[in-house]
């Protein structure tokens, strides 16, 4: 699995066995073709983008062309094992009904984006005066997809505020995990394992 | 191995039945015509049921008698091809009501003599799917590795997935529905008035003199042909151009009523040369089989619960410029599917040519089937 994005590969080595997962906005479906290679998980994928849900099938994966903010309605409660939303929460319209749904769907959830609030981008506003393009972010801000931008506290109060625990998170600068101290400032991209209470 | 003189091409054989209809009533004896590609491995688990549309036939991968013309899925099915038959036994069957040599109004009623005509039952999607299980019991065939059908052939690999969820594996729906919308019923009536409008019907007895109702036939033809092309399509192919003169002068307008406009040739030839290889009747009754059709009725109108607890696994494709079974249909059935915990796949596909999208040769859809297919092997 050494070949997964970074975000995907924590993922992937947390995630048990022979479990079933959903994996929204899984692109051309890397991270599940490798959970069902190494993992034995019956994994299914929701994908916006036609070009990469064509892939996906054409690799024999179960990927349905779909949108996080309208599709996921019909998937039953706890259907899945594990919900997976990678590189996604910061593009949907409404995160917090993305999440809801995200929790009530699978058992567990993970979750990773980019921090907002870590020190390159803080910089970048405060002494360049205009929002941060990099290798990261790389979208201009009139084309960007990434519509809800969100720092690590402000994704800890929302689950505060709606009884999520947090059963494990990983912290990212560039392709290296780096510890949690001060991750707010210093972490590029954090991966969350969520659960909800029932 | 000795030659299985059950699998080939042409293929025709009388079943007894009977086959138990929606309607309530049996139907016996049961004639199917049907051909094979590719040979039923030892374990019998590689074969592959190809569900043709309303005016289609068996001959996916093989040159039609009437017309001449070469199978009608040959970039599809075929050695090496995305429905490979090196691999795959893969059948087809014309449906039910149809006229290409199964059972329909133009064949004879054994118990009289005559062709049925309008004696022949009302039909339905479910009661085609029952009578080609009664052919695939023949054939030796319990499980099918997939059933794949465009148009009304997804909606037989949806009833076929929903009544008999232990035979399927597989399906691949294409450019389909789980129901007939208000508007689909609508273009079927048009077409069933003008067949039934033409004195030649007779009632639907016009089999022993020599007319058929071919205006009426071709004309419900055209109707329906518009309905299988998108505005962009039509717009692309013809425009507002107009037709050469008999005399072979540029186009000009007649200040008639002729074939003025190249779209007007176009679909009165669809017409004409569609009288030559279709039943009218079959016609009346095959759409009348698609307009009853809605998967959910039987299930409180709950589609989901059509797919409850259901193994198979599915694949739906849609394309953009369809506006005879739209992407929001197959969006339905998908939420159905994902609702009932089923794997499934769906793909909008991008094509300017509709809904007849599904018949050309589009890579994007060869690399999903192939895929989606190879997938299921070793289960």
């Amino acid at each position: 699995m050494s070949r997964l994005r970074p975000d995907l590969a924590i993922i992937a080595n947390n995630i048990k066995a022979g479990s079933r997962v959903l994996d929204i906005g899984c692109g051309d479906g890397a991270l599940m073709a490798a959970l069902r290679q190494h993992k034995n998980v019956d994994a299914r994928g929701m994908e916006i983008n036609a070009a990469n849900v064509s892939s996906a099938v054409a690799r024999g994966l179960s990927v349905v062309q779909g949108d996080a903010d309208m599709d996921l309605d019909e998937y039953p409660d706890k259907s899945f094992d594990y919900a997976i939303l990678s590189q996604t929460l910061q593009t949907t319209k409404r995160p917090d009904q993305v999440l809801d749904n995200l929790l009530r769907i699978g058992d567990r959830a993970f979750v990773s984006f980019p921090n907002f609030a870590q020190w390159r981008i803080r910089f970048a506003l405060m002494f360049g005066g205009r929002m941060p393009i990099m290798k990261q972010l790389p979208h201009s801000w009139y084309d960007t997809p990434n519509i809800h931008h969100v720092s690590l506290d402000d994704f800890r109060a929302f689950l505060k505020k709606r009884d999520v625990t947090i059963e494990g998170q990983w912290f990212l600068s560039g392709d290296k995990q780096r510890s949690s101290s001060m991750a707010n400032l210093l972490a590029q991209h954090a991966v969350f394992l969520l659960r909800k209470a029932d | 191995m000795q030659e299985d003189t059950r699998f080939g091409l042409d293929k025709k054989i009388r079943l007894m039945g009977p086959v138990q209809l929606d309607s309530g009533a049996q139907f016996a004896p049961l004639d199917f015509a049907y051909e094979s590609y590719g040979t039923l491995n030892a374990d019998k688990s590689n074969a592959i049921l190809i569900c043709h549309a309303l005016t289609g036939d068996q001959y996916v991968s093989s040159q039609h008698p009437l017309t001449g013309k070469p199978g009608w899925w040959i970039n599809m099915v075929g050695p090496a091809k995305p429905i490979d038959t090196d691999k795959y036994c893969v059948i087809c069957i014309n449906v039910l009501g149809s006229c290409l040599g199964s059972s329909g109004p133009a064949c004879e009623d054994p118990a009289t003599g005559k062709p049925y005509a309008m004696d022949f039952p009302v039909i339905t999607i479910a009661d085609m799917v029952r009578a080609q299980a009664i052919l695939l019991d023949h054939l030796g065939i319990e499980v099918l590795a997939g059933v794949v059908g465009g148009s009304m052939g997804g909606m037989l690999a949806l009833s076929w997935a929903a009544l008999f969820p232990d035979r399927v594996r597989s399906a691949v729906v294409i450019a389909s529905t789980a129901r007939h919308s208000a508007q689909n019923i609508a273009f079927h009536e048009v077409g069933r008035q003008a067949i039934m409008a033409d004195p030649a019907w007779a009632g639907g007895n016009y089999y022993a003199g020599n007319k058929v109702p071919a205006k009426g036939l071709s004309v419900a033809r055209m109707a329906a042909h518009i309905t299988y092309m998108s505005e962009q399509g039509l717009t692309e192919k013809f425009g507002r151009n107009l037709q050469a003169r008999p005399d072979g002068s540029e186009g000009a307008k007649s200040f008639g009523f002729d074939a003025d406009f190249q779209v007007e040739s176009y679909l009165r030839h669809q017409g004409l040369s569609f009288v030559d290889r279709f039943d009218a009747n079959s016609y009346l009754y095959i759409t009348r089989a698609m307009d009853y059709f809605d998967l959910a009725e039987p299930h409180d109108g709950v589609l989901a619960k059509a797919f409850a607890g259901t193994k198979t696994r599915f694949c739906l494709v849609s394309f953009d410029t369809d506006w005879l079974y739209p992407t929001s249909e197959s969006r339905r059935i998908v939420h159905a599917l994902n609702a009932a915990g089923a794997a499934a796949s769906f793909v909008e596909l991008s094509s300017p040519f509709g809904h007849d999208a599904f018949l050309l040769d589009t890579p994007e859809l060869d690399r999903i089937i192939s895929g989606f297919l190879s997938a299921g092997e070793g289960n």
